[in-house]
C-alpha cells in the first residue's frame, strides 16, 4: 500500500491504460512536456513517446472532434480539456458527435472516448475554472458521466472510464487533486463495480447524497453531527449517468431521510433527478422531503466569494436538521 | 485520363443526377419526408470521390454528397433511407462503405477526418482522409480548427469544399472574406487549390493529386470545387426568393453532365443513360420496399453497453405496449 494524492493516482491510472492498450492515446493542450496544468498527465511522454502522450493546438472542438475520428479509425482516445468552462467550445462535437456516432452508424463506429475535465470549484480560481456541468452531459443521450471523490476511487474510476466501449465525461474535482491517501493500485476492480455508488460512512438518522469534493464536506458534516449523536450515512455517488438508483434507494431505505449536496446551481441540477430517483423507490420509507444543499442559480462566483456560494458545513447541517425535525401537515 | 476511367465518371454522374431526380420526384409525391438536391454538383462530388482508394482511404460526407456515394458504390437505397427517415445515419455499414454515416453538421465531421488521418498515420496504412463541406462550412470554427490540426500535424487529408455559391440563402460574396476558401490554405500551411468544380476530370486530377501528396508525408491539401447547386438547397426552399432565374440559367448551360457526354460517343451516352434508368427503377423499388425499422430499435445503439436506466425505461415502453 502505498500513499498517493487523487492527482497522482490519475496519472498512474493513465500510465496503466497505456500501458495494458497500445491503442490509447492521451492528448489536449498542455499534457505533453508541461504535464498537465495539474500535472495528471505528467511523465506520460517520456514514457509513451510523442505519439501517443501529444500536445494539440488550443481548441476544443478540434481535440472532440479529432477524438470522434481516432475512435473510428479504432483508437481509444482520452483527450483532456484543460477546465470545466472551456469545454463549452466543444459542446457541439461532445452533443452532436461523440454522443451520437454509435448511435447514428448503427452500432458501427464504437466511441470508447474518455474525457478528462478538470472540473468544479473551491480553489478560488478566475473566472471560467470552475463550473459544474455534470447535469448538462448527464442529460446528453449516449454519454457517461463519472466523478471520483478520493485517490482510490480516481484510479479505478478512470481505468473503467477508459475500458469502457462507450463515451464517458470524467469529472475530475480539482480541489481534491492533492489529497493523499493509501491504496493498492494493484487490487482488483471488482472491489469497485462499475456503475456503482459506495457507503462512505454508515449511519442511521439519514443519507447524505454527494460526488466529487462534496463527499469531504459530507464527511465533515457527518462528524459534527455526531457530536450531537446524529449518525449521518453518506453515499458518494461516483456515476452520475448512468446513477445507482438501486444503491441509493438500499442508503435511503434504511435511513428514511435524505439530503442531496452538489456545487452545481439549484435549477435543473443533478440534485431534482436524485430527489426524484429516491422519491420514486423510497416514497413510502421516507420521513420528510429530500433536501436539497446546492451552488445557488448565479455564474460561479469569484473567489471572495466562494465560500458563500459552496454548499458548507452549515448549510448542511441546517438541512440535516430539517429533516430529522420534519413534521407532516 | 483514358476512355474507360473518364466513361465511369460519366456514367456516375449520370447515376447521380437520374438518382437525384427521382428522389425530389418521391419527395413530391409525398414518399420522402424532405431531401437536399445536389443538382448541378455532381462533377465535384463524383471526381473527387472516385479518386480515392476504397482498401484505404476513407471519406466524411455532411448531407448533400449523393454524387460521392453513387461514386464509392455505396448502396443507394441504404443512403437514401436518411430521407425517408428510416435512420438518421443512413442504414449502409459505414466502415465497409469507407463513407462515414450521413451527418447534417456542416462542419463537424471536418474534425473527424483529421482525427481519423492521425490514426491512419500512426497505424502506416497509408489510408487519407477527405472532407466534404460546403462555403458555409467553412465560416464555422471546427473548420478553421481542423485545418489548423492538419496543419500542425502534417496529417493526410483533402479538405474538399464544394463551394456551390450559397449557404442556403446567404451567397458567397458574404459567407467568405479573404478571397476564397483556397485562399485560407496557406495561413494554416497546407496547400490551397481552385478548380472547375463542374469539370469532372480536373476534379478527379486535383484530387489524386492531394491524395498521393497526403499518402507521401506532404501534408493535407485544401481543395475549392467551384460548382453551383442548381436546385434548391432543400426541397421546402424556394430560391427565388435570393437568386435570379437568369443566374440559374447561366449555370445550367455549365451543366457537367453536358459537358462529359459531349467527349463521348453518342452511343456511349445512350449506353450510360439506359444504365442509369435501370438503377433508378431499383433504388425506387428499393426505396419503396424500405419498411420502418422494429420499434424496438428505439433503445438500440445509444450505448454499446446499455446502462441498467435505459433497459428500465425500455422494459417499461413495453409494458405500455401490453396495456
Amino acid at each position: 500500500m502505498s500513499e498517493f494524492s487523487l492527482q497522482q493516482a490519475l496519472n498512474l491510472a493513465l500510465c496503466h491504460a497505456c500501458e495494458d492498450d497500445d491503442r490509447v492515446l492521451v492528448f489536449g493542450q498542455d499534457v505533453g512536456t508541461l504535464g498537465g496544468v495539474f500535472r495528471v498527465t505528467d511523465g506520460l511522454r517520456a514514457k509513451f513517446g510523442e505519439q501517443r502522450v501529444f500536445d494539440t493546438p488550443l481548441a476544443e472542438a478540434g481535440i472532440m472532434g479529432m477524438a470522434v475520428g481516432l475512435a473510428m479509425a479504432g483508437w481509444r482516445p482520452v483527450p483532456e480539456i484543460q477546465f470545466d468552462g472551456f469545454c463549452y467550445p466543444a459542446i457541439d462535437q461532445i452533443v452532436n458527435e461523440v454522443a451520437r456516432m454509435h448511435y447514428r452508424s448503427r452500432g458501427v463506429h464504437a466511441m470508447p472516448i474518455t474525457l478528462r475535465l478538470p472540473s468544479f470549484g473551491g480553489i478560488k480560481a478566475p473566472e471560467h475554472h470552475g463550473e459544474s456541468l455534470e447535469a448538462l452531459f448527464a442529460h446528453v443521450p449516449g454519454l457517461k458521466v463519472v466523478s471520483p471523490s478520493t485517490p482510490a476511487e480516481g484510479y479505478h474510476l478512470l481505468r473503467q472510464a477508459i475500458a469502457d466501449p462507450d463515451p464517458v465525461i470524467f469529472l475530475e474535482p480539482k480541489s481534491r487533486y492533492w489529497q493523499r491517501e493509501a491504496f493498492d493500485p494493484t487490487a482488483p476492480a471488482e472491489t469497485l463495480p462499475a456503475g456503482t455508488s459506495r457507503v462512505v460512512r454508515p449511519g442511521k438518522h439519514a443519507t447524505l447524497v454527494a460526488w466529487g469534493a462534496m463527499v469531504a464536506r459530507c464527511l465533515q458534516v457527518a462528524e459534527l453531527a455526531a457530536e450531537d449523536g446524529v449518525e449521518l450515512e453518506v453515499v458518494d455517488l461516483r456515476w452520475l449517468k448512468p446513477i445507482d438508483a438501486a444503491g441509493l434507494a438500499e442508503s435511503v431505505a434504511r435511513t428514511r431521510r435524505a439530503v442531496v449536496v452538489h456545487e452545481a446551481p439549484l435549477t435543473a441540477g443533478l440534485g431534482a433527478e436524485v430527489s426524484t430517483l429516491i422519491t420514486e423507490r423510497c416514497f413510502a420509507e421516507l420521513r420528510a422531503p429530500v433536501q436539497r444543499v446546492t451552488g445557488f442559480d448565479v455564474p460561479y462566483p469569484s473567489g471572495v466569494l466562494e465560500d458563500e456560494y459552496l454548499p458548507s458545513a452549515d448549510r448542511v447541517l441546517t438541512a440535516v436538521q430539517k429533516t430529522l425535525e420534519y413534521r407532516r401537515g | 485520363m483514358d476512355d474507360v476511367s473518364f466513361r465511369r465518371l460519366h456514367r456516375s454522374m449520370l447515376l447521380a443526377r437520374r438518382i437525384d431526380e427521382e428522389a425530389i420526384a418521391l419527395q413530391r409525391q409525398g414518399v420522402l419526408p424532405a431531401y437536399a438536391p445536389a443538382k448541378g454538383q455532381e462533377a465535384a462530388q463524383v471526381g473527387s470521390a472516385a479518386a480515392l482508394d476504397l482498401t484505404r482511404d476513407f471519406a466524411f460526407p455532411t448531407y448533400r454528397e449523393l454524387g460521392v456515394a453513387v461514386a464509392m458504390d455505396v448502396d443507394l437505397v441504404a443512403y437514401l433511407s436518411t430521407h425517408l427517415n428510416i435512420w438518421h445515419g443512413g442504414m449502409y455499414d459505414s466502415q465497409a462503405a469507407r463513407l462515414a454515416p450521413f451527418n447534417a453538421v456542416v462542419g463537424g465531421p471536418v474534425t473527424h477526418a483529421v482525427g481519423w488521418a492521425m490514426g491512419a498515420k500512426l497505424d502506416e496504412t497509408g489510408g487519407a482522409a477527405i472532407t466534404y463541406f460546403g462555403d458555409g462550412a467553412s465560416s464555422q470554427g471546427d473548420v478553421h480548427e481542423a485545418m489548423n490540426f492538419a496543419g500542425v500535424y502534417r496529417l493526410p487529408v483533402v479538405f474538399f469544399c464544394q463551394n456551390n455559391g450559397w449557404a442556403i440563402s446567404v451567397p458567397t460574396t458574404q459567407q467568405v472574406a479573404g478571397g476564397s476558401v483556397a485562399a485560407r490554405a496557406a495561413g494554416y500551411g497546407l496547400e490551397g487549390v481552385r478548380v472547375d468544380g463542374n469539370d469532372v476530370e480536373a476534379v478527379f486530377e486535383a484530387t489524386r493529386a492531394a491524395l498521393d501528396r497526403a499518402r507521401d508525408g506532404g501534408g493535407a491539401t485544401v481543395i475549392e470545387a467551384m460548382t453551383y447547386r442548381l436546385g434548391p438547397h432543400s426541397t421546402s426552399d424556394d430560391p427565388g426568393r435570393y437568386r435570379s432565374l437568369a443566374d440559374e440559367r447561366a449555370w445550367s448551360e455549365r451543366d457537367p453532365i453536358a459537358r462529359a457526354a459531349r467527349r463521348l460517343p453518342e452511343v456511349e451516352v445512350a449506353e450510360a443513360e439506359r444504365h442509369a434508368d435501370e438503377v433508378v427503377e431499383q433504388v425506387r423499388k428499393g426505396l419503396l420496399e424500405l419498411t420502418p425499422r422494429p420499434a424496438e430499435e428505439l433503445f438500440s445503439f445509444v450505448y454499446r453497453e446499455p446502462t441498467t436506466a435505459l433497459l428500465e425505461q425500455q422494459r417499461v415502453w413495453k409494458e405500455s405496449l401490453d396495456v
